[in-house]
Parts: structure tokens; sequence; C-alpha cells
């Protein structure tokens, strides 16, 4: 039954292009998607939410929805809270309404639909359906050189989701199904023998092609100025949720089914999440608008969850079990699609209230908005990794993962290597979050803040349950980790 | 019913509504083409009752036993193709009446619609000549079918006679298509020659057989691929394909590009058959290769600069016989997964679809603002919306977006070519694939994103044909794209 998590938005979204009251029916779909979300995502064990109708007999595909294991239902959980979120935030456009919660929808559908398919062929549709209308609301609505930024977002995705095709179609001719499930259970008994040349192939095709969807460094440069020109919702949906497509596929599929593949590039693998964290840490540290910054802060710490990929892949080619890996990964693509979508949902507050993110003409905003600082400060303390939020679980167990298994007489292997360098993030991490909240929110009130308003009563409440959700995942990670047992 | 019927009935339908033409004196003409429509429902509806000789419910009867069965077949591809030709002739009739008043202006003598009733029963006549290149089974029946198709198409694409653009693609048409016909009948001459048969299945066991002479017969292979090449548009035999398509009427170049196309494809396949499990497999296949690689690459970049929709949409027809060439060119036929000819029948149907809906919208606009031109698209979100979602979901289906017919069809497409081991071919056509999605939505783009040129809102009849026709085809659009099975099932036997 779990199409319903699907179908909800899909079915609202194409109410509201017929007419449907736009506002108003994506806020209800919203809630009503959230609420059966989180029920399924708690009860993913449960067989009724799998199902299965048949599109195509030779070659076999199914209209297949299900979890495919827990780390599905904490990617579903992810994104129902923050389309739930994304529905109640930022304003539309006047004359806009219809295209802008139709499409917000759509994105979440897609998302949904992608996280719920438990057949390949889907898998990449689903996530491509959610592609075209964030173009079209960067295109259409987005805030500086929209046009530009649509096409680069689109020549980019558009051509890491071919790439991703070539290996997915390829992945599945090796392994003769496009069932996940059937996959996976095939390889845990041992019957899908992939030979190494073949595998390396595949993975460096999964690699670039999730990679470039992923902003994997260097195929990242379309993503801080997407999220900077995006519309709010826009920018909360991709960053927060669809964006977690590309890390999922790596885990779901790269990791368990090509050991040999994935190993063969761990070296190359490592040096590029090096880069997301530390060259483009250093190019966040060094910019000037709060929403390029948020942009370039997203793209940076995909690399801790690139880290846990590559500790996984490395046990398991040396034979040991890595029990760190999987679950950080897992808990924090969870708690960074929250606090990114609460950050880019608040960035959007800020504008609208001072009419700037340029930090520069930024002030003291914490005196007119006291609650727009405090949420802001959570989100961001949650993004630097302060214990007690939900990244915190996540980092510690990157870290963690990195050295998991190590004997500890042996010299230090590569992966060790690069968590010890990626720590280096936490304080690049810690700069630029505290600048930019010291020139946001602090100081003495500049003309732009002066008259600034803070977050209306009905605007709170989308922020808070995020702010919630990040304080009760870091104060009590197992509520997510035990889903992935 | 023996299914040689429904050529007859077809080319009957077309004969009667063209004498009926002459002698009416009503000055408005749309009539014949609504009698078309109907015929070919009818048509349409008997050809899954038909039967060939094979079938178990033919037996004993005296019409199995004609000897027209050694040169008309009646399989499962046959049938598919007879399909595919009527569906494609029955939209191409609902563009072509929606279109008479561009059509009566430079056909009619007094501007009236008298001129137009000829063009609706050479659809017609077009049909049955596709009908029978699905069921030859010889080379000669197979040239004169041909002929009689292109014969009628010489007459499609001038049929504005007062258009110099139709014009001049009528007279380029014209050539090519006679020198064509001049390739396509030295070819079979020489493979006469070498086989000693004009036979599909005698050739077949020449072309097994150690004896035969080899070159003469690739020689004449080759001619013949060149004679196709010039039908379905494969570079570098292209060059006629965009200015024939934007000179002719509208509803010509849609059937030009849906129906002229589908019946190459189908001689090609028919053609190649005889030599997939041959000794000359390796070399005709590679050649098709070459072709395939050159097409796609000549459509999809040649499609990029353009700024006319006709055009940019001839382009795409190049660059869409790419996708199907390299199916072709892939050589698949095991048992267990999709064999070329099902990738081939499916990617067509699916073309069908989205290039018919494509040339609705593209007519909606000519008739609408009188101009071709991408620029007249801007802002059609502004002016028509349900308009301007139905276009991008054409569009997307073009580009090869998922969740559409274009989508399953590509990928069947990049499996049949990885299967095949052909690295080079499916990058370039990965590559190119992407180039399409740039100029697709170049289209996208004009309807979302450019401000209108006109500020006033494009009228839409709720209730015509013309729109349900689009409907329809939008809905199948997205409804083959999610569930592909039953098309499929059309094509279930067709090797």
């Amino acid at each position: 039954m779990s199409f319903f998590i699907f179908l909800i938005p899909f079915v609202a979204a194409v109410a509201i292009i017929f007419g449907a009251p736009p506002r108003l029916s994506a806020r209800v779909a919203g809630v009503a998607t959230l609420v059966i979300g989180l029920y399924a995502s708690f009860t993913w064990q449960c067989d009724c939410w799998t199902s299965s109708v048949p599109v195509l007999a030779s070659p076999s595909i199914d209209l297949a929805f299900g979890f495919v294991n827990g780390i599905s239902a904490i990617m579903v959980a992810l994104a129902v809270i923050v389309t739930a979120a994304a529905t109640f935030t930022g304003k539309a456009p006047e004359g806009r309404e219809k295209l802008y919660y139709a499409s917000s929808l759509l994105i979440a559908a897609g998302a949904l639909g992608a996280f719920l398919s438990t057949n390949l062929f889907f898998f990449y549709a689903f996530h491509e359906l959610a592609l075209i209308p964030t173009f079209l609301m960067i295109g259409l609505m987005g805030r500086g050189s929209r046009k530009e930024v649509a096409w680069k977002i689109t020549i980019y995705l558009g051509a890491g989701s071919l790439i991703l095709l070539a290996g997915l179609v390829w992945l599945a001719r090796e392994a003769g199904t496009y069932n996940i499930l059937a996959m996976l259970e095939a390889q845990k008994a041992g019957k899908i023998d992939i030979d190494p040349d073949t595998q390396k192939t595949i993975a460096a095709l999964l690699i670039v092609g999730f990679g470039t969807l992923v902003s994997l460094f260097p195929f990242h440069s379309w993503a801080a100025p997407a999220y900077a020109s995006a519309p709010a919702p826009t920018a909360m949906l991709h960053a927060g949720v669809l964006k977690k497509f590309g890390l999922y596929g790596l885990l779901q599929l790269a990791v368990p089914l090509l050991p040999i593949g994935m190993n063969a590039w761990l070296t190359p693998l490592l040096v590029l999440l090096l880069g997301n964290i530390l060259w483009v840490g250093l190019v966040t540290i060094n910019q000037k608008r709060l929403d390029t910054m948020l942009g370039h802060s997203s793209v940076m710490h995909m690399g801790y969850i690139f880290l846990a990929i590559a500790a996984a892949v490395a046990s398991s080619a040396a034979g040991k079990e890595n029990i760190f890996a999987i679950p950080a990964a897992a808990i924090l693509m969870f708690a960074h699609g929250i606090s990114i979508a609460l950050l880019f949902g608040l960035a959007d507050r800020i504008e609208r209230s001072t009419g700037t993110l340029d930090l520069a003409e930024l002030g003291g905003l914490a005196k007119p908005a006291p609650a727009l600082a405090f949420l802001f400060g959570i989100a961001g303390m949650a993004s630097l990794g302060l214990p007690g939020l939900a990244n915190f679980s996540g980092e510690v167990m990157v870290f963690l993962s990195g050295f998991a298994g190590r004997d500890p007489s042996s010299p230090l292997g590569p992966v060790q290597v690069a968590t010890i360098l990626s720590l280096w993030g936490v304080v690049i991490s810690a700069v630029y979050i505290l600048r930019a909240y010291r020139k946001t929110f602090q100081g003495a009130t500049v003309n732009s803040t002066v008259n600034a308003t803070d977050i209306p009563f009905f605007d709170k409440i989308p922020a808070f349950v995020l702010a919630a959700v990040l304080l009760v995942v870091g104060i009590y990670p197992n509520l997510l980790a035990r889903l992935l047992q | 019913m023996p299914a040689y019927f429904l050529e007859a009935l077809t080319v009957t339908l077309g004969i009667v509504l063209l004498i009926a033409e002459a002698f009416s004196t009503a000055p408005r003409r749309t009539w014949i083409g609504f009698s078309a429509i109907i015929g070919l429902v009818v048509v349409l509806a008997l050809t899954f009752i038909s039967l060939g000789p094979e079938s178990l419910a033919s037996e004993g009867k005296n019409w199995a036993k004609y000897t027209l069965w050694d040169l008309y077949k009646f399989d499962a591809s046959a049938r598919f193709y007879k399909i595919i030709a009527l569906v494609s002739a029955i939209f191409t009739l609902i563009l072509a009446i929606e279109y008479r008043s561009v059509m009566a202006r430079f056909a009619g003598d007094k501007g009236g619609e008298e001129g137009t009733g000829e063009y609706y029963s050479l659809i017609v006549i077009a049909t049955a000549a596709m009908m029978w290149m699905a069921s030859a089974k010889n080379l000669s029946f197979l040239f004169v079918s041909l002929e009689l198709l292109t014969v009628t198409f010489y007459i499609l694409v001038a049929f504005m006679k007062r258009n110099v653009g139709s014009l001049e693609a009528g007279v380029k048409y014209l050539i090519l298509g006679a020198l064509s016909t001049g390739f396509l009948v030295y070819g079979i001459a020489w493979i006469y020659g070498a086989c000693g048969s004009m036979d599909l299945a005698q050739i077949t066991l020449a072309a097994g057989f150690e004896g035969t002479a080899g070159t003469p017969l690739l020689f004449g292979v080759a001619l013949v691929i060149i004679a196709l090449g010039f039908k379905i548009g494969a570079a570098p035999l292209h060059f006629w394909i965009p200015d024939v398509y934007q000179g002719a009427p509208t509803p010509t170049t849609a059937f030009l590009s849906v129906g002229s196309k589908a019946a190459g494809f189908m001689a090609l396949m028919s053609f190649i058959a005889p030599f997939s499990h041959s000794p000359y497999a390796g070399k005709i296949f590679s050649a098709l290769v070459i072709l395939s690689c050159l097409t796609l690459i000549v459509g999809n970049f040649g499609a990029i600069p353009q700024n006319n929709f006709k055009r940019l949409l001839a382009y795409s027809s190049i660059a869409n016989a790419g996708f199907i060439l390299l199916a072709v060119a892939a050589n698949r036929d095991d048992a267990d997964a999709l064999s070329s000819a099902q990738i081939v029948g499916f990617y067509l149907a699916g073309y069908l679809i989205m290039t018919m809906a494509a040339f609705f919208i593209l007519s909606l606009l000519r008739v609408q603002s009188g101009s071709e031109n991408i620029d007249a698209l801007d802002g059609l979100s502004k002016r028509n919306p349900i308009l301007a979602v139905t276009t991008t979901i054409i569009m997307a289906s073009l580009a090869g977006v998922p969740l559409t017919v274009g989508f399953v069809g590509k990928f069947f497409v990049f499996q049949a070519a990885l299967a095949s081991q052909m690295w080079v071919p499916a990058v370039i056509a990965a590559v190119t694939a992407a180039a399409g999605f740039y100029y697709y939505f170049k289209i996208l783009r004009a309807i979302w994103w450019n401000s209108p040129n006109h500020k006033e809102p494009i009228p839409f009849d709720p209730t015509s044909v013309f729109t349900f026709a689009l409907t329809f085809l939008t809905a199948a659009i997205l409804l083959f794209g999610v569930w592909p099975e039953p098309l499929m099932k059309l094509l279930n036997g067709v090797r």
C-alpha cells in the first residue's frame, strides 16, 4: 500500500493543475503524506506496504512499491517531513500559485516514488519526474540569473542521469533482473557473480552518475547557484530530499552489488570526497551571501556521507563487518536533509523580512526577530555538528566508521587518512556557520534589519517541527538506527 | 476474413471517395475526411479479425490456397505495421481537417475548400500502399507497393500548389524519390542476379549457400540499403528531409514522418532479415551501425540551431531514425529477450504517438498564429495553460524523459545496444540524446519562460475531434510510458 504515499502528493499536484485551490490542497496533501509516510516508515517491515503490478512482461518490469530496507524507511521519513514543511514555507509569486504548489508536490512525489520503488526502472524514472519541476521552478521563479542557472542544472543533471542510466541498465543486465529486492537477495545467496572488470566499469558509471546528482566534487558546481536561485520549497526539497537519491542509490545498489568494482575506485573516491569537504569547505567560508553559503555547505556535507560509503566499501573488501558505516550514512542523510531544509526555509524568511541575503548588509536581526534567530541557531548548530542535535550522531558515526574494524597495530590505510583529514571539515563548518550567524543576527541592527519582522505564527510551525526533529533524533538517534535492524 | 481484403477495402474506399469528391457540389469538403476516418476505423477493427493461411481457422478454406500467398503474408509483424499505417492515417486525416483553412488558401482556385477534397482520398490510398508493404514477401511486391506510396506522396507534398515552399518541396521530393527508386530497382536486380529469386525466403536460403556470389549480392544489398535510407531519412541520405518537411503541408509532413518512416523501417527489417544469420551479416550490420551513428549525430546536432518548429521536428525525425537504426543494427533475436524487430516496432509506435501529437500542436500554431517558428510559442503558458502542459508532456516524451513512451523506446534501444556490446554507438546515442534534451527544452523555454508576443488567449474548442485526438495522444504518451505491456502485446510473435 505504500504507493499511496507517492500517490497523495502526485494526485494533489494534478488536481492543482486542473483547478483545485493550490495552497490548501498542497498543505492538506503535505500533512496527509506526513502522517501516512511516518507511520509506514516505522512499520516498514510489514508486508502490507509492498505491492507490485507488472507493466511489461519482457524484460520483466513491475511497478513495484515497498521498502527495500531500513534505509528506505529513513529516507521516506525524511521526505515526508520535509515535504510537509515545504508546503507551509515560502510564498508563491502573485498569480503563479498553481505552478508553485504543483511543482513542489511533484518534486516530493518523485522523490517518494524513487525511495519507495523496488524496481530499478521506476527507481530511476521517478527521480527524473522530480527533476523537471525543479528545473521549471528555478527557471520561472528563481532569484538572480535564474535562466542560466536553470540551464546549468538541466545540463549537469541531465548528463549525470544519462550516465547513471547506462550504469543501471548494465547492472540490471548483469544481475538478470530489474527487481531490486531480487537482486539483493541473489547477491546474499551468492548467485550474482559479476566479473571484476565489468564491476569496475559499472561502478565508475554509478559513481559519476549518482555522484553528479549528489554534487560530488568536481561535478558539484551546479548545486550552490541552483539552491541560491531556487524558491524556498524547491531548495528545501531538492537539497534536503531529492539530492539524497544519489547517495541512496550508491548505498542500496553499488555498495552491496559491486564490492570489487567500488573497492577499485576507493582511492579516487576518497580524494573526491576530500575535495567536497576541504575544497568546497574553504570556498564556503569565502561566500558573501547567505544563500550561496548554504548551497556550498550542503555540497560540502555530502563529503561525509561519501566517507561513510567509502568506509563500508573498504570494510567489505577487507571482509570485515562495519557496524557504523551504513547507519552513519543513513542517519547523516536524514539529519542533513532536515537541517538544510530548515536553513533554506529560514533564509527565505530572512530575505522576505529584510530584503537581502548579503551578509554585509545584515546585522542584529536577533533583536527584531528572536524566534528566527533561535531557530536559525538550532539549525546552524546542527549543521556544524553540535552534540545533542541530529547531525552530531551521524557525523560521529561517520568518523567511527572510518576506523571501525581496524587492527590497531597496522599502519593507517587510505580511509583512515581521509577520515583524519575530513575532521578538519568540522572546524571549517564551525567557522562559516558561526560567522554567518554573527553577521546576520548579532551586533547592532542595520538599515535592512531595523524594521524586520519575526516569523509569523503559521510559518513558525513547520520550522519548529523541523527543529524538534533535529533535537529528538540528536538525543535519541536510536529512533532511526533501530529501523535499520 | 482473409487478410488481403483489408487493402482491397482501403483502396476501394480511397477510389470511391475520389469519385464522390469529383461529383460533389457542396462547398465544404470535410465530409470526405470524416468518411475516410470512419472507413479506416472500420478497416482497423477488421485488422484484428483478419486471417492468414497459417491460422487454424482458415484451414480448408478455398482462399487459403491462392497463389497470392506466395507474395503476401499475414503474420504478427504484418498485422502490427498495418495497424501503425491505419492509426497514423486516421490521425493525419484529423489533422488535415483541422488544417484545411491553410490548405484551401493555397490549393483551391477561389480560396474555397473545393481544392482540398482529393487530399483525404490520397491519404487513404497511401495507407493502402503501406499496408501492402507490411505484407510483402517478395522484393517485387515490396517495390510496387513502395512506389505506390511514393507516387502518392509526390502529390501530397506538392498539394498546396499556390505555395512556393510546397512546390519546391514537391520537386525535391520527386527528384530524390526518383533517384532512390533507381537505386532500389538496380539493387533488386543485382540481388536477383546473385540469388536467382526475388522471394525473401529463397534469398535467405541463397544467402546461406556457399556457392552464392558474395560480392554482387553485397553490392545489391548496399544499393537497396541506400534506397531505403532515403525513405527513412538516414544520414547521409537525409538532405531532403528538412526542406521537404518544412515545405509540405503539415498533415503531409506528419504522415511522411510517421507513416512513411514506419513503412520504410518495416521494409528495411524484412529486407535485412534474410541476411541476419548469413555469412554477410557482419558486413551488412556494421554498415547499419555506421549509418545509425551518422544519423544520430546529424539529426541531433542539426536540430540544435533550428528556430522553425517544423524544421526542428524534421531533424528530430532524423534523430529518431538514428535510434531506430541502432536497434536494427543491434540484430537481437534471442527468444527470452526483446528482439530487434520488437524494439523497432515499439519505438515506431511510441514515435507515432508523440510525433503526431507534436504535429497537432504545430498545426494549431499555424492555424492560430500563421507562424511555424518556435517564438510563436512564446508565453503559451499564459495564453493557454492546458495546452502548455500538453506540449510539455509531448516534448518531454520526445526528449526521452522517464514515465513517457519516448523514454521506454530509447531505454529498449540502449538495452539492445549494450546487449550487442556496441559500446561506441551506445555512447554516441547517449551523448546525442543529451543534445536532444537541449533542443526539445528550447520549446519548453519558449512556452514557460518567454513573455508572450500576443496577450489574447489561444482559443481551444474542448468538444472538437481535434482536441479529443490530442488528449488521446497525450494520455497514450503517459499511459504507455508507465504501462508499456499493451503495446508489447501487439508485438508478440514479431521476430
